[in-house]
């Protein structure tokens, strides 16, 4: 079990007040604070450590390589990767995903082949399969969503075919938190000869997550989100598939050799080994030694004690917010065995927007709007909604106080 | 001459199908700001002095106490300067 009070004690942003009122963060979906352990590490980074990776021989290229390559190693071991050539250091999310959809997409997607994507996903996860199917004229269906969102497994399993090259799905949805059964559709991808992408966004911060267990090709996850910083984060693939993958972009360290053909008058080019074939150009090394620090940090606290505390904080909070005003909507299931510590909600008579600004006159932080998941809010029947989010500083008083004000505005 | 820019820090397009506006002001003048609306505007409903329920010519609208303001229904970029303008100056 952890003790978030003490975990509050690593995080300064947590002390200072918004609107004369103590912040409570409930925005983490979108993304976590930062622990003193991350900042320090990356002002440490910068002081001590700086210079560019495997470019030189001298010691502090030494030094931040090193570090650089020890990020690659943490993250693998959180994960369950067979090794640091399995982990692309990326900006994000998005350009996880953005990365397989190109490098992946564009080599092995033509006319008669399929994607399969589901409609809870985040926009970041349908938008490039959209664009690149655009350009080979390959086709994308959509896996259906049930009334609680929860995902629609009958119509991903009358969707999938031989055609089938690549199934997409969340593992935890950003909107409404519900955790997807990643292993049976997995399964089902693979015995139909497709491979599996999972957005890891919501998951991997939250939850013990393992890539061979899971049985994904691709795993896709944010730094920002699990308390490292902004501008970096993480593609697993399966080292055979990467192997086997062109790069995405061109230019310095994806290299091992570009040379001059005097004959033919054009460089020849070597790709550089694993990772570093989908790494061009200097990376963000800063970023990469702060999330090797968020990844230690979650390590020490333990990835189930993490979902133990999302969980918990999650089940005192959904029946207070239910009870707090008969205008009070929660969105999705309320079966919180079936999601982690996202709660999508309404207040009857009010824009989400409304209710945003409203809990932030008493220095509470929540999201609303489409959260980047339209086509979700459109099963819904829903104009945008409010959400908030937990993680493992987040207290049973920030939810009474939470409450307290959902009362307010329910008297609105 | 007092401007709208003095006061408005951001005018930002709200996420979500509404399509709203939500103008933020500059801390330093957003007391001002609140106070020159709640004299100009009709209130229709307020809580706790925390939000306003306004209405402005043809316009409803809800002001927030921490100097925030949700518009609705604005066709341009010109209008939503025009209704500001007439708000704060």
């Amino acid at each position: 079990m952890l003790d978030p009070y003490k975990i509050r004690e690593d995080f300064p942003i947590l002390k200072r007040k918004v609107n004369d009122q103590p912040l409570v963060y409930f925005d983490n979906a979108s993304t976590s604070q930062k622990p003193k352990q991350v900042i320090q590490a990356i002002k440490d980074f910068y002081e001590n450590h700086n210079a560019n990776v495997h470019r030189a021989v001298h010691t502090l290229s030494q030094e931040a390589s090193e570090l650089y390559e020890n990020a690659h190693e943490e993250v693998a071991k959180f994960i369950g990767a067979k090794g640091i050539e399995e982990i692309v250091f990326v900006r994000g999310t998005t350009e996880a995903i953005n990365l397989v959809a190109y490098a992946w997409g564009l080599h092995n997607l033509r006319r008669d082949d399929e994607a399969i994507v589901s409609l809870m996903e985040h926009h970041s996860n349908i938008v490039p399969w959209e664009i690149v199917s655009k350009i080979h004229g390959f086709k994308i269906k959509y896996m259906g969503v049930n009334k609680d969102g929860t995902l629609d497994h009958r119509s991903f399993e009358k969707l999938v075919s031989k055609k089938t090259r690549i199934v997409c799905l969340s593992h935890v949805s950003n909107v409404t938190g519900i955790v997807n059964d990643v292993e049976r559709v997995a399964k089902t991808a693979h015995d139909h000869g497709a491979l599996m992408l999972v957005d890891g966004a919501q998951s991997v911060p939250h939850m013990p997550v393992n890539v061979k267990d899971l049985g994904v090709d691709f795993l896709a996850f944010s730094g920002h989100k699990m308390l490292g910083p902004t501008g970096i984060g993480v593609l697993f693939g399966k080292r055979e598939i990467l192997e086997e993958m062109p790069p995405f972009h061109g230019g310095g360290e994806m290299i091992k050799d570009v040379s001059f053909d005097q004959e033919t008058k054009r460089c020849s080019i070597a790709w550089n080994v694993l990772p570093w074939k989908f790494e061009a150009g200097t990376p963000n090394v800063g970023g990469a030694v702060g999330l090797m620090e968020a990844v230690r940090y979650l390590k020490r606290i333990g990835m189930e004690n993490v979902k133990e505390h999302e969980e918990t904080l999650t089940n005192y909070a959904l029946p207070r917010m239910q009870d707090s005003s008969e205008k009070i909507e929660i969105y999705g299931t309320k079966d919180t065995s079936k999601k982690c510590g996202i709660v999508p909600f309404g207040v009857k008579g009010l824009s989400s927007h409304d209710v945003a600004l409203f809990l932030d006159n008493y220095g509470i932080m929540i999201r609303s709007g489409f959260h980047c998941a339209q086509p979700l809010h459109e099963v819904f029947k829903l104009n945008s909604s409010a959400r908030a989010s937990f993680y493992i500083y987040n207290t049973r008083e920030e939810v009474d106080r939470f409450i307290g004000v959902l009362k307010e505005i329910g008297q609105f | 001459m007092v401007t709208v820019e003095d006061y408005v820090s951001r005018a930002e397009g709200t996420c979500g199908k509404e399509k709203d506006v939500i103008i933020i002001f500059k801390y330093e003048t957003r007391d001002e700001a609140v106070k020159k609306i709640l004299e100009r505007a009709t209130l229709k409903k307020s809580l706790a002095g925390i939000v306003f329920e306004l209405a402005f010519k043809n316009y409803s609208f809800r002001l927030y106490g921490s100097g925030k303001i949700i518009l609705r229904g604005l066709e341009s970029k010109d209008e939503l300067n025009a209704l500001l303008s007439a708000l704060l100056i």
